[in-house]
């Protein structure tokens, strides 16, 4: 029996770890930095569990999805009223995905984003930076477009190894 | 069933003629016409899907619209937020200006205590509610034509979000501000594909210039301040010089001659009641019959099937 007692923020920490993005199922919502607070005996949640998210992109289609999944993930293990909100302040960045989701998003074939923030730079025909490939680590890599399969990615090609890959764009 | 039902039109009604109730400070109308413009453009380049020139440039079309109709969500939720508290301001359930819940279960509800939802503000208001503006709704026309209207309206979009993020109403400036990241994608893209088109060969050359001669008369309509931008403290003609200043690099840039476009403006003279001139009057919902084709594709399913979901 779940009690008020034996709740702790960090058990609902890692309880979310088990909750990955349907789009990029390597990553959890905690390797996207998505996940913004925790609150117990929330106010604004009838007294239960309020978890706050802030989508990646603005029209990031998944979030309707995260939030459900959140609440089954807590449901199962005994949670049952959780609510999930979503704020758009501070505006997300790849700034806040952790080191190990980059790590992930390498081994699933993902260019992880580059530290250095570029999407200020708003330089026309912009010399594309130098993005790793995922498959043969070479950075000798062109962009072929800006915007990819979802809105987070942008779409490359290794000259190395000629394979296209997804990189993860800084934003 | 077998029992009439009381008509959705009547009800609806009398919920939109809320949202420009000065209760909700004039911005229920601002943030349906923010929100228009986005679902309108949205939907105009998501006509693209499967037909792009290119398989990146497709994907990169309907990316732009996954990002405008995203933009379109956020402001019909507040605007819905704020529509449904002044109906009800006793509502104590509605979550702080600064927070939105989470969309999860978007309902279009019935029943006498209706509330507005972003879904019936989206695909249950008639055109003559829409206040988006011309430039948004004019068919796609060719690949040169999308996408000067992209560089036109992106660049306004740049501008004006700069200004709104830091807009005394947290949500509005929230919503501008997480859109200016991407926007400014939106406006680099199109401005590098006007280059192109400008630059590029005798064809495309030719059709970025007939664009320009059938897009331009559109693009004063941004600038000309609606009463409720007056109300929610946004002047757009304060944007302009930016705006022109920003056209002008881009066309030099692109070898497209910047001064053909302001005698091609004189030469132009499109009528409207509103303004004999100027091609103006949608933002108060005098529209062209292009708006009316396209809610007839938007809106077919809930109108024919009323609160029908996935």
């Amino acid at each position: 029996m779940v009690t008020e007692a034996n709740i702790s923020v960090a058990r609902i920490w890692s309880l979310l770890e088990n909750v990955t993005d349907p789009e990029v199922p390597a990553l959890t919502v905690i390797d996207l930095g998505i996940v913004r607070d925790v609150i117990l005996n929330s106010p604004s949640g009838d007294g239960g569990i309020e978890i706050i998210i802030t989508p990646t992109y603005t029209g990031c289609p998944a979030m309707d999805m995260i939030a459900t999944n959140i609440k089954m993930e807590l449901l199962v293990n005994g949670f049952d009223k959780v609510k999930v909100t979503s704020v758009l302040t501070p505006v997300w960045t790849t700034d806040w995905m952790t080191e190990s989701g980059k790590q992930k998003l390498k081994e699933y074939g993902i260019a992880p984003p580059n530290p250095r923030q570029q999407v200020c730079n708003n330089d026309l025909f912009a010399p594309d930076e130098a993005v790793q490939c995922p498959h043969c680590n070479s950075y000798h890599t062109h962009r072929i477009s800006e915007f990819g399969s979802t809105a987070c990615k942008s779409l490359f090609q290794c000259y190395d190894c000629k394979e296209p890959f997804d990189y993860f764009k800084c934003h | 069933m077998g029992r009439l039902r009381k008509t959705p039109v009547m009800e609806k009604k009398l919920q939109f003629e809320d949202a420009v109730n000065p209760s909700s400070g004039g911005r229920g109308a601002y943030l349906l016409h923010l929100a228009d413009n986005a679902l309108i453009l949205g939907h105009r380049n998501s006509e693209w899907c499967g037909h792009g020139p290119v398989l990146e440039q497709d994907i990169a079309i309907t990316n732009i619209s996954l990002d405008l109709i995203g933009q379109a969500r956020n402001f019909y939720q507040y605007a819905a937020l704020l529509i449904n508290k002044s109906k009800n301001p006793e509502g104590s359930k509605a979550p702080s200006s600064s927070v939105i819940a989470s969309g999860a279960n978007p309902v279009i509800a019935s029943g006498a205590k209706q509330e507005v939802t972003e879904d019936s503000l989206a695909y249950l208001r008639d055109a003559h509610e829409f206040k988006n503006c011309l430039l948004v709704e004019l068919p796609k026309g060719d690949w040169a034509a999308t996408i000067l209207r992209q560089f036109f309206f992106s660049n306004y979009q740049y501008l004006l979000y700069g200004q709104l993020q830091n807009h005394k109403d947290e949500q509005i400036a929230a919503i501008a501000a997480k859109a200016l990241k991407e926007v400014t994608y939106h406006l680099r893209w199109s401005s590098e594909w006007v280059i192109r088109l400008g630059d590029g060969t005798e064809e495309s050359r030719k059709r970025i210039l007939k664009a320009i001669d059938e897009l331009w008369p559109y693009t004063e309509e941004l600038f000309l301040p609606a009463d409720y931008e007056k109300e929610a403290g946004i002047d757009p003609s304060s944007i302009k010089e930016e705006w022109l200043k920003k056209v002008n690099e881009i066309f030099e840039e692109a070898t497209l001659p910047f001064s053909s476009v302001i005698a091609s403006k004189a030469k132009q003279v499109i009528a409207s009641e509103a303004n004999p001139v100027i091609a103006s009057g949608a933002k108060q919902g005098k529209h062209s019959k292009h708006l009316d084709d396209i809610l007839a594709d938007l809106q077919f399913l809930q109108r024919a099937y009323q609160n029908s979901q996935w």
